[in-house]
């Protein structure tokens, strides 16, 4: 598993209320988001803080996730005030600073990284539980200056009461007198299932939503530096190709130009503005190498190969679950379903183009980086281990995000190296912006994917032996190289989606293919689920539809144990009137179980036939994730994921010639847009069990819902996803010949 | 090759005078001389609104238009929308929660400002057809559509 560090260290180093600053009153009618800078720069001993209670009732709370509109940043400091009681109006949010063993998440590691829809579900018991602690001072101290046993003292928000004498003391009375003990008090804080929650699982505004209506949200790319140069980097189109012949006369001659600048995996070019940069970077010639493991690899080259390796039964696998014995089910049922599905590569097309901006020291022994990254504490390593320097020696400002999704996670931080290298190179302070264009040629990948599954249907239309072979590009030993070695090689960003945890089916064998293509691949929102539920939920429709059973009955029937996961497709189909046919559409449904999230969708569709395109109507979903830390949020979020689905399922596609991207903007990667999003219909169910993931959970559900919505509607399945025009055109006259 | 030059434009009501290359788009001269950082940069070609200003009052993507060619003219940005945020569209973003990560979110007010003078009371398949030019990535596009409505419901 992955590195663990000293728990009892770590919460004996969280626990710190604000032994200094009280004095200062920089919090008051201060903004409701506190600049982690602003804090810092009036006490040392503040780094270690999660919580500083200030004279006046201001309670700062450090907040450790990265922000890229997911909501975070306000979901962690709202459990921290819950369980201590504060008085929401007076809590201000800060930023905390990259330090993994203070602000790690403790479901991950330890490391403070932002994905994976990992972040309230891993911090939550350690936010719930120093919350309670520092509530614990507050009365203790409280109880002393009173001479009152400290078990007769409460709280009300903000405020701790003695109710027999009817005194009180406000938090911020209390922090003019508090002492803090040595070690944090032993507290127990209630179970979920039976906790009352005060502000977890009520709405508010999100913290970062202030700025972001009238431009004054910075992300990094908005950073100025005084003395800042610009660059922009032209980099190999194969990754690994590296740099053979440069000719940068034309480049250098660009007004405004300042310096050309060889890099192992391109060429910088440095200027007074980011245009000149520009300009530059297109004037150079540049002739690449032409030994990278990826040159001469292309998409169809690809499937040919992975869908190989996906029927080849001699072809070494990664065993990922093996339950029963399928392969002796399979010989034995009445009838076998044997299908390929198919997924392209898909790019992440965040908004803000990747960017950083550095300023190396002229001796080059210290940096300090303005940057928005998924983590924070890797990108402070990568930079410096670029600089061979020691971590302390790079000061790191971090910034929103203009959109993550898996982008800004990668272990070698490329995006941030760049600005340090360029910055070290000239001696001045540096922002590196990417094209777009860049942004996708180098762009890093939801990997291609072909996925085999094969099951077995007994006589009562049971589900008999399941097998399921998903074949795809490595990604953890591209993008993050130590969480590689940490899963043995069992690569979760690949495989994870394939298990079907929830379903009854005892006998099952699901293998992975990782093949080394060359292709840079990284984590997309919803990472290998986007493909192998795809394939998995398609399946199940399949297999359905053999047996001659309603899919969500058929589904049903499955999860005759999972009260949970019947919960959200019963809720699901009775919002979309399931069984109402209405004509020219069709409906499909799709269950996900995805860490532990329970989520269900129904599309509902119609397809042009003249052109192919389909067209989604309405999209009805249910999440269970548990507690909902802040309700409105996940609702965001999962309208967000549907839409991102909705993009992977009918029109992304990343295609690769020779080894390089062939797409370059958003006029040939298609994202969708306003008209392209169905009405959406989400309900959230609020059940008392631990908090899991709301970040990305929806997004697998559409392509398979829109697929068996189709098939619904026109009797052809697809089995490819993106469902192209083009290519459902090409379906359907096929499956108009087969049906002839 | 073209040198570095002066322009004069007016910027959110104030006269502003630029030296940059004749080529430069808007936008970078907005971002990057003069601090209008409000207005993003996205695709540069024209294909995601992010940059969305409003020249001479209308919409317009200010990563197409070079600085030789706004030249005297007259920029809206985000920044010059209103006092303090209080533009009917900006309380309704915040009222709606509808920026996630909020990159595109000043193209996406410019545009629909610009929707909402030409009509006020936009149906939602104006609204729809009139904003397409803007992508949000995040998907919050139920959220300003409502936000929209909100405003032209209001006024």
């Amino acid at each position: 598993m992955e590195k663990v560090i000293d728990t009892i260290d770590v919460q004996r180093r969280q626990f710190m209320v604000g032994a200094a600053g009280f004095t200062f009153g920089v919090a008051v009618g201060a903004p409701a988001l506190l600049s982690g800078e602003a804090l810092a720069q009036n006490s040392s001993v503040r780094l270690n803080d999660w919580v500083t209670v200030f004279t006046d009732g201001t309670v700062a709370i450090m907040s450790p996730a990265a922000e890229m509109g997911q909501g975070s940043l306000t979901s962690l400091p709202r459990i921290v005030a819950d369980e201590m009681d504060a008085d929401w109006s007076k809590v201000k949010i800060v930023p905390s600073p990259a330090n993994d063993k203070i602000y790690g998440n403790p479901g991950r590691g330890y490391t403070q990284y932002t994905a994976g829809s990992a972040t309230v579900t891993g911090y939550f018991n350690s936010q719930r539980e120093f919350g309670a602690q520092v509530r614990q001072v507050l009365m203790d101290n409280a109880a002393q200056r009173w001479g009152v046993p400290v078990a007769e003292t409460s709280t009300q928000p903000g405020v701790v009461l003695h109710e027999k004498t009817g005194r009180r003391l406000t938090y911020g009375e209390i922090a003019a007198f508090a002492k803090i003990p040595a070690e944090a008090p032993k507290v127990a804080v209630e179970p979920v299932a039976t906790a009352n929650f005060r502000l977890i699982g009520t709405d508010t505004p999100r913290v970062d939503v202030n700025g972001k209506h009238n431009g004054t949200a910075k992300y990094s790319i908005d950073v100025h530096v005084p003395g800042m140069i610009y660059g922009a980097i032209l980099r190999e189109p194969v990754d690994g190709a590296g740099v053979a012949k440069v000719d940068d006369a034309a480049a250098r001659a660009v007004d405004g130009v300042l310096n050309v600048v060889p890099l192992k995996y391109g060429v910088g070019v440095l200027a007074e503005t980011p245009w000149a940069a520009f300009q530059g970077r297109k004037a150079l010639k540049v002739t690449w190498g032409s030994k990278a493991q990826g040159a001469g690899f292309s998409t169809d080259g690809g499937f040919a190969k992975f869908s190989n390796a996906a029927k080849d039964p001699a072809h070494p696998v990664i065993d990922w679950e093996k339950k029963g014995d399928a392969a002796a089910k399979l010989k034995t049922a009445a009838s076998v379903v044997d299908q390929e599905y198919r997924s392209d590569y898909a790019y992440h097309a965040q908004m803000e183009p990747l960017n950083s901006i550095a300023a190396v020291s002229p001796a080059g022994d210290a940096v300090e980086i303005w940057c928005g990254v998924q983590s924070q504490t890797i990108a402070v390593q990568q930079v410096a281990a670029a600089l061979g320097i020691a971590e302390s020696k790079v000061k790191f400002n971090h910034y929103l995000l203009g959109g993550g999704f898996g982008r800004r996670g990668n272990r070698d931080a490329d995006f941030v190296i760049d600005s340090v290298l360029l910055s070290k190179a000239s001696g001045k302070p540096v922002k590196v912006i990417w094209t777009r264009e860049d942004d996708i040629h180098a762009g890093r990948f939801r990997p291609l994917y072909v996925n085999r599954l094969r099951a077995g249907l007994d006589t009562s239309g049971n589900v008999a032996g399941w097998y399921h072979r998903a074949v795809c590009d490595h990604v953890m030993a591209f993008m993050d190289p130590v969480r590689y070695k940490i899963v043995k090689g069992r690569d979760p960003i690949a495989l994870l989606g394939t298990e079907v945890p929830a379903y009854d089916i005892p006998d099952r064998t699901i293998e992975g293919v990782l093949e080394h293509t060359g292709m840079r691949t990284n984590p997309l929102r919803g990472i290998g689920f986007t493909a192998n539920s795809f394939a998995t939920e398609v399946f199940v429709d399949e297999l359905a539809v053999k047996a001659g059973v309603d899919p969500v009955e058929f589904r049903l029937r499955l999860l005759k144990q999972m009260p949970r996961a019947r919960h959200v497709i019963e809720e699901t189909a009775k919002m979309a009137d399931w069984k109402r046919k209405r004509p020219g559409r069709g409906l499909g449904v799709a269950y996900v179980s995805y860490s532990g999230t329970q989520i269900a969708g129904i599309a509902e569709v119609s397809v042009e036939k003249s052109s192919g395109a389909i067209k989604v109507h309405n999209f009805w979903c249910t999440i269970d994730c548990g507690v909902a830390v802040h309700p409105d949020n996940v609702i965001a979020q999962t309208e967000s994921s549907i839409v991102y689905g909705v993009g992977l399922a009918l029109t992304e596609r990343i295609s690769i010639a020779n080894g390089a991207v062939e797409q370059s903007n958003f006029f040939d990667y298609h994202v969708p847009r306003m008209r392209d999003v169905p009405q959406m219909h989400v309900k959230l169910v609020q059940t008392k069990n631990h908090p899991t993931g709301a970040g990305q959970m929806a997004v697998p559900l559409v392509p398979s819902a829109i697929s068996n919505a189709v098939f619904a509607l026109t009797g052809v399945r697809l089995r490819q996803q993106p469902m192209l025009a083009g290519r459902v055109k090409t379906a359907l006259l096929a499956g108009e010949k087969r049906f002839a | 090759m073209l040198k570095m030059q002066k322009f004069a434009l007016t910027v959110n009501g104030a006269q502003r005078e630029v030296t940059a290359h004749p080529d430069t788009p808007l936008l970078w001269v907005l971002r990057e001389n003069l601090k209008f950082t409000g207005t993003k940069y996205g695709c540069g070609a024209g294909q995601c609104g992010a940059c969305t200003v409003h020249l001479d009052g209308k919409p317009t993507f200010s990563c197409l238009h070079a600085i030789k060619d706004v030249a005297g003219k007259s920029v809206l940005t985000i920044e010059g929308l209103s006092q303090n945020g209080s533009h009917p569209l900006q309380k309704a973003w915040v009222e709606e929660q509808a920026p996630q990560c909020g990159y595109c979110q000043p193209g996406q007010i410019m545009r629909a400002a610009g929707l909402l003078k030409e009509t006020p009371k936009p149906t939602r398949s104006q609204i729809v057809e009139y904003m397409k030019t803007n992508i949000c990535r995040c998907g919050a596009y139920s959220r300003i559509i409502a936000a929209i409505e909100r405003v032209a419901s209001e006024t």
